[in-house]
Order: structure tokens, then sequence, then C-alpha cells
């Protein structure tokens, strides 16, 4: 009997069949830009320890943090260290972050000085010698978009973009893409230089690959409901995504962007895209990829874009027992800005299974309370055999999606009301991922950044559907500037603008109370 | 909550069981699966806390069938443990005494949950035929504890695989995983040679690393030996021997580090933590599936694994394993030298570094790094 033979793609101890062995990372590291952001304190630090915690990281695994910032190995250590504790979701392990702690280097600098990067090249190429990384590193670039360009320049100015033989450089990058269709490819091409299109990770933390495949599970595992989810039963959909905070600090990134840009572009159209798609072929990233950019491809606009959109402002209001100001009152918004903090549009799909049905996909902020939602709204039934008063509050059957909080799908039909009289009202059934499953799953961004160092292609946009949706949302975004009106003010904590509702009126349909 | 039932009825259970729930809200409807605990009445009290906690990860209804003294007249005790004292789940013990010792099932069917699957789970002492026991065949799945069954691990090991039926498991097994994602890891790296040789060092007394050595017997096809270390060290070392050198993993007695060397590659070290039951047991309740890996390791592997009388440190001096004590110098040696170091008590101590940053200081101090970088490289 001759030893099992071994081959980049046979590894022996690998089977399909062997679902508990869990994929680790191959030997790499990674190198975080902008460490002193929030994202990277609250969210990709815990992340990378959480993953640690869990066994799914590679023996030698090193974290390089690059910020201007005069700081020594130690001090970052001090800053990965307070952040773990704070906001990891697994228990403290003094052994796993003793390991990870060894691995943590720092590389002070700035992103137009050459000698920082040609610093970070020789750190990089010192782990490889030390930690047995074996030239393989990922560059996360949590910084805002305008830097991407000289970060990259300088990726590739100091040979860190280029591999050797057998191995990797991968740049993951944050949404926004771009503010435009224009933009989206200025940013593309820079980033696409630097590296290929299959290196580049566009990460969307709001749709977690978990809220992907949980919907894809639902919608084409089931019998179901894939019989009714045409525009024979359907009668709209409805996407939500509603925050309750303002912008915060956030004025300088926000003005002039929008909600519109800021959410509809990237979320909402793809969960448009994931309810609205035919089945893929196979749940591989290709091919789901390609049913979104087919549906997407197909999205088309009202033709009336004034009764077929709405925008708001949030004025000041009283919010969850707060008293809030209005977004020309905070910090760093310009006076009298145009800046929608609200958007409604309702969009078509033009294909036989969705003829007819409109898509209304609605955001903002300082709203009544922090949900996303996709609520699929059935047609009434053609003939009720009950006498008027019996169905009087009987609404439209309807499946919600609900995305967050509380992850889960709820079911609305009707059921009588026990007593002698017949009288049918709306009830749910409720099912929530937290109660049937895991209460702890993980965080969005530990399957992310997993995902990253396995090389796994992401469940998130390339650069065509990118595109696609800017395609869809410019002209909505040249109309307002065109109209060029102040956007109609709603209070905070409210439902958004009294015109958002006239869009559905309009309709003969009411916005769903989330 | 707690509720005890003295001297009832499975019907007064269930009944109590509904009420709970109406009085407290709908909890206990989106259960996914019953788990079958078969106990005696020493080991309750810590497999309730084991498959407590494991419930958290999959809310299940949790019944424990404690089996107590055969003598004496039939009774039937019941508790219910709900909220607070439940976590996740609801906890159903029925304490069996006299002749109805001997019929757990009759018990245990009418409070399984309708329509979800049933796992049955043996702290200690699992039956010679887990499938043919009356409860586990009810189960699609049967959780057996070889290390803690009665007799020689690999006597143990050897009747459970030849009463093996699709569905049984062990938590031995589920104990190392982590070792061999670590060694599949490895292998998934170049050099792509063949394994022609495999040493497990374990103790004696663990049949996580009988079953480490047969799932690397079966799946690499390659001479495979267990040498002896003492008892209750648990798994010790794997070596994995390749034309261009050895694939080392090594965790020292009682530590939570591991090192892995490979030939053309600095050592690594990684954390390896000991895995705790409750850890384990959710593992097992994530799969319902028969795991194929698992029959095949436990039938096919063990069998063709060679158990030498080899002792550990024999087998180190022979070279046929990798030494504990270098491992446990490599991991000081690495540490020492990793320069943002420290237990989190230091780290806990050190001031949180200064914010303030100006363009000047930051660029003279990366000129400063780069150029003691390149000396220290060159």
């Amino acid at each position: 009997m001759s030893p099992t033979r071994v081959t980049a793609r046979s590894n022996p101890l690998r089977d399909p069949r062997d679902k508990r062995l869990p994929r680790i990372a191959g030997p790499c590291s990674m190198v975080m830009f902008g460490v002193t952001g929030d994202l990277a304190r609250k969210k990709l630090m815990p992340a990378i320890y959480d993953l640690a915690n869990r066994g799914l990281l590679p023996p030698g695994f090193s974290l390089v943090g690059f910020a201007r910032r005069d700081w020594e190995d130690q001090d970052f250590g001090k800053i990965v260290y307070e952040a773990v504790r704070q906001y990891a979701r697994t228990p403290f392990r003094e052994e796993v972050w003793r390991s990870l702690a060894e691995g943590i280097r720092f590389v002070p600098g700035a992103f137009d000085d050459d000698a920082a990067f040609d610093l970070l090249a020789e750190t990089v190429a010192e782990l490889d010698e030390q930690r047995g990384t074996g030239g393989n590193h990922a560059f996360y670039l949590s910084i805002p978009p305008g830097s991407f360009a000289t970060v990259c320049e300088q990726l590739e100015r100091s040979g860190l973009s280029a591999p050797q033989q057998g191995a990797w450089r991968r740049v993951v990058i944050e949404k926004p893409f771009g503010h435009d269709l224009e933009s989206a490819r200025e940013l593309n091409a820079v980033v696409e230089g630097v590296f290929p299109a299959d290196c580049v990770f566009r990460i969307d933390h709001y749709l977690g690959k978990e809220t992907v495949q949980n919907l894809l599970a639902v919608r084409f595992a089931n019998t179901m409901f894939e019989p009714v989810w045409n525009n024979r039963y359907v009668d709209h959909v409805q996407i939500t995504m509603a925050e309750d905070i303002g912008i915060g600090g956030r004025a300088g990134y926000y003005d002039g962007i929008g909600a519109a840009r800021d959410v509809i572009q990237n979320h909402l159209l793809q969960l448009l895209a994931l309810t609205a798609m035919e089945e893929p072929v196979s749940f591989d990233a290709h091919n789901v990829r390609l049913e979104k950019e087919k549906v997407l491809s197909a999205v088309t606009l009202p033709d009336d874009l004034a009764t077929g959109t709405a925008r708001g402002q949030y004025a000041a209001g009283w919010q969850g027992g707060d008293k809030v100001v209005g977004y020309l009152q905070e910090d760093g918004v310009a006076a009298g800005s145009r800046t929608e903090t609200y958007a409604a549009v309702r969009l078509g799909v033009d294909s036989r299974r969705w003829a007819g049905v409109p898509f209304y996909l609605r955001t903002g902020k300082r709203l009544g309370k922090r949900v996303t939602e996709i609520a699929v709204v059935f047609t009434r039934a053609p003939h009720l055999p009950f006498n008027d008063t019996a169905t009087e509050e009987l609404g439209q059957n309807a499946v919600v999606i609900r995305v967050q909080p509380d992850e889960g799908v709820t079911l609305r039909f009707g059921a009588k009301v026990p007593g002698a009289q017949m009288e049918v009202r709306d009830v749910s059934m409720d099912f929530g991922y937290g109660r049937s499953f895991t209460e702890s799953s993980p965080e969005a961004y530990e399957r992310l950044i997993l995902d990253v160092l396995l090389g796994e292609p992401p469940l998130f946009p390339r650069h065509e559907e990118v595109e696609q949706s800017w395609r869809i949302l410019d002209p909505v975004e040249r109309y307002w500037s065109r109209k060029g009106a102040t956007p109609d003010q709603y209070a905070a904590g409210t439902w958004g603008p009294a015109s958002a509702d006239d869009l559905m009126h309009r309709d003969g349909r009411e916005w769903r109370l989330p | 909550m707690i509720v005890d039932l003295p001297n009832t009825t499975t019907a007064a259970v269930s009944k109590r069981l509904v009420q709970l729930r109406a009085d407290t809200g709908a909890m206990a409807l989106s259960r996914v699966l019953t788990l079958v605990v078969v106990v005696t009445d020493d080991a309750a009290e810590d497999a309730i806390e084991v498959a407590n906690d494991a419930s958290r990860q999959h809310p299940c209804r949790i019944i424990v069938v404690v089996t107590g003294n055969r003598r004496g007249a039939a009774r039937l005790d019941g508790q219910i443990r709900v909220g607070g004292d439940a976590g996740a789940s609801e906890i159903v013990v029925l304490r069996l005494y006299g002749p109805l010792a001997t019929h757990g099932k009759s018990v245990a069917t009418p409070l399984l949950l309708a329509d979800s699957p049933i796992v049955v789970w043996w702290p200690k002492d699992a039956p010679k035929a887990p499938s043919a026991d009356p409860i586990g065949a009810m189960g699609q799945r049967r959780i057996t504890d070889s290390a803690r069954t009665e007799g020689a691990p690999r006597t143990v090991l050897k009747r459970l695989a030849t009463a093996y039926s699709p569905g049984d498991t062990d938590l031995a097994w589920s104990r190392v995983t982590h070792w061999r994602a670590l060694l599949a890891a490895a292998l998934d790296q170049p050099p792509y040679e063949p394994v022609t040789e495999a040493v497990v060092v374990a103790a004696p007394d663990s049949p996580s690393g009988h079953l480490l050595a047969g799932w690397l017997a079966a799946r690499l096809r390659c001479p495979t030996s267990i040498a002896r270390s003492r008892a209750g060290t648990g798994v010790i070392s794997v070596r994995l021997a390749r034309a261009s050198g050895t694939v080392d993993l090594v965790r020292p007695e009682d530590g939570n580090t591991s090192v892995l060397s490979q030939p053309g590659q600095p050592e690594r070290t990684l954390a390896l933590p000991h895995r705790s039951d409750a850890e384990c047991l959710a593992d097992e309740l994530r799969r319902l599936d028969p795991d194929e890996v698992y029959a095949e390791s436990l039938a096919t592997g063990l069998a063709t694994v060679s158990a030498t009388s080899r002792t550990a440190s024999e087998a180190v001096r022979a070279g046929l394993a990798p030494s504990p004590a270098e491992a446990l110098a490599t991991t000081t040696r690495l540490r020492r030298s990793a320069r943002a170091l420290g237990s989190s008590a230091v780290v806990d101590k050190m001031p949180m570094p200064s914010e303030a940053a100006s363009s000047e200081s930051v660029k003279e101090a990366a000129a400063a790094r780069l150029a003691e970088v390149k000396e220290r490289r060159s």
C-alpha cells in the first residue's frame, strides 16, 4: 500500500464529508491602515482576536498596524489589547492573546512618506523570515477613499503589491465605492491597476455573508416560498433600512453624499438583487454574482422621477426620550446643505417574474428605530367567501425577512379572532435565528476577514455590480441636484417626510411600520 | 425557575411544561432538537451543566434520564428547569427508581419534541452497542465518551467500532478537532509530498490519541504508530515524515500553546487550548448527519495503527517523535524575542499611548526605524 498522494489540489487530510474540520488560513499577515479609527478598534481588532480564539488563524499570524503616530510595537499592542478586552465577542484567554501579541508590529508613517512604506516592506519581509508568514499579506484599507490612490501607488512603488511566486497579496476596501458611476470607475482603475481583480475584496460589512446566505437558503432551499415569489402573487416589495442615529461626527463624510449614495446604492440594491434574482446555477460566488448582475441590469427607474422618488432631511425633534438637533444644526454641516438624510425610490424589475411589481426602497437617519428588513407583500385573495365586516381588519399577507436586529423571518396572515362572531385579523408567525440556532453567531467581520485570508471569493460585489448600481442611481441623483430645492423636512424620530408617504399613497399603498 | 415534581408521571410533567410555557411567554417554541442525557445519579449535575452550556449555541430541550437505585418500588421523580436556571434550553430531569430504572425509553418518549431530531448522550460509561440501546435507538445521533468509559481505550474503541452504526460519534473525537485542523492546514502548503510515516505521542489512557492516529492512518495510508506518554497527559505530539523533512506539532504537557515546525519555515507557536466538554458537545450538536470520517478512523484506520510499547521519551531519543522539552524552550524563546509582547497583566498596566502626533515626528520615527531595520537585516 503506497501512501496517499498529496497535491496542491488534493489534501488527503481534507474530506468534503468532514464538516467538523474548520478551514484555517494559510501562513499570512494582515497589514491594517487606519488603526486609529473607530472601525479598526471596535470591529476589526476584536474580530481578529475572535478568529484566533476560535483557532482559525494560522500559526505565526501577524498583525501590522500603520498610522500617523509615533508609536512602538508595544504601544500598538496596547491599543489592540484594549480593543480586544472591550469589544471581543469570545472570552479572553491568556494563551491566545500571547500568541497573537507576538506577531504585533507597528509602522509609523504618513501616506505620502516613501520611507514609511519602505519600512513597511522591510517589516513585512522580516515577518516572513521570523514568523513564517510566507510572503502572504492582506492590506486592509480602513481609510477615507480619498487616500486609496496614494496608498495603492505607495504599495506598488515599494513592491508590496507584487507577490513572489506562489504567494499572494490582497487588498480590502470598504464602501463607498465612489460617489457616481464615473468616480467608481476611476477608483476601480486605481485599485485594479495595482491589484488584480480577484485580489480586491470590496467589503460591505452590513451585508455579512451570513445574512446573504440565510436569505438564499430561505428562498431556494424551501418549496413553500418560491412558487409564490412572482408577480402573480406578490403585490409589491418594500425594502427598508432605517437608522435611529443621526450623522454623529461624520458630517465631513456624509454632507454632500447623502442617504441614497450611502445606503441605497450598495445595501438596498444588494438586498433587492438577492430578493429578486433567479435561482443561480450553484451557490459559488461566481454564479451568484452572475444572477445578481442580471437582475440589477433589469432594474428600471420610474418614468417620472418627481412622483417616483422622495427625499428628506431630519429636523430637530424628540427621539426615544432625547431631544436631538436637526441635520442642518449638526456640527460640520454646511449652512443650507441640500444633502438628503432620507431617500425613497420606486423601482421596477423588467422580467417575466417581476413585471408590474414595484420595489419600494427607503432609507433614512433619525427614523423611528433601527431596523433593516425586506417585506414581500402579497396580493389580496381574489375572492373572500366572508362578508365585509368579517375581513375588514384583514391586511395583505406578507413574508418579512428581518435582516437586523433580531435576524429572522415573520409571516403575516389572517386568523379568526376567537369568539362567536366571524372576524379575521392579521397575526404573525415568527422565526428568529437567535432562538433556533446559535446565540452567539460570528460577527460579520470575522467571516469577512477569514474569507480574505482564505482567498474565498467573497459574495460581495465585484466592480460590475458596483457599476450597475451607479447606473440605477445616477439619474436620480442628477434629477435631485437639478431640482435644487432643499429636501423635505421631517421631525427626528418619525418615519420620514410626508412626500414619502405620498409616494406610496399615489399607488394606493402604505409603508409598513417596521 | 426550578419546579420539583416528586413521585409523578410523564403526563404531569408534560402538562406542567405547557403551563410554564404559557406563563412565561413563547419560550421553547423554536427548539430545534431534543437532547437525551442518560446518566447515573453521581454524574448528573455535571452533565446537566455541560449540556446547558452547549445548549446556548443550540437551543434544545434537554431530557436527563437519571437511573437511580434499582431496588424498591417503581417511582419517577421529575424536575423542570426553565429560564435563568436553564440557559437557552428547558431541562427536564427524570429520576427513575426500582423496576422503572431499566425503562428510560418509556419515560423519555412522551417528552420528545415533535418533528425534530433526537440526540442521545452518555456522559459516562457508554453502552456496549449504542445503537442497540433502547434509548440510543431513538436517536439520530448517539454521543459516547470513550474517555469516561470503563476499560482500556483501545478495547473501548474496538467495541464501539464493532457496534458502529451511522450516527454514532464520540467526544474523544471532537477533542482532537483542533489538532486535525492544524495538521490539515500544514498539508495545504507546499511542498506537496506524500507523508511516509506518522507518529502520535499520547497518553495510554487517551482514546483521543488513538482516534487521531486512526484518522491519520486512514487518510494518509502510511505506517502510523503511537508512543506512550505519561497517563493523563492527553495528546502530546504528532510527527508527519515526508521526503523533505518532518512536520511536527507539539503541545507540551499541561500547556495550552503548541509549536509547529516544518522544514524551511521558522518555528511557529499557536494557542491550542484543551477543549471543554461543553465546546465538544456543542460541536456534536452542530451536525446531525452521520460522521463518515469518524467511522473510517475508528474502524479501518485504528485497525492499522501499531501500538508500540515504546514510551514517549524512548521515541524522542530514537528520533521518531519531536521533543516536548525543546518545544517548550522554543515557546519561551519566541516569546522573549517578540517585542510587542506581554502577558495581559503587563499590558494592563501600560499607559494608553499618546494620540498626539506631528507629521515631522512621525516622519523622523519612520526614517529612524527604517535605518535600524535595514542594519539589523543586512
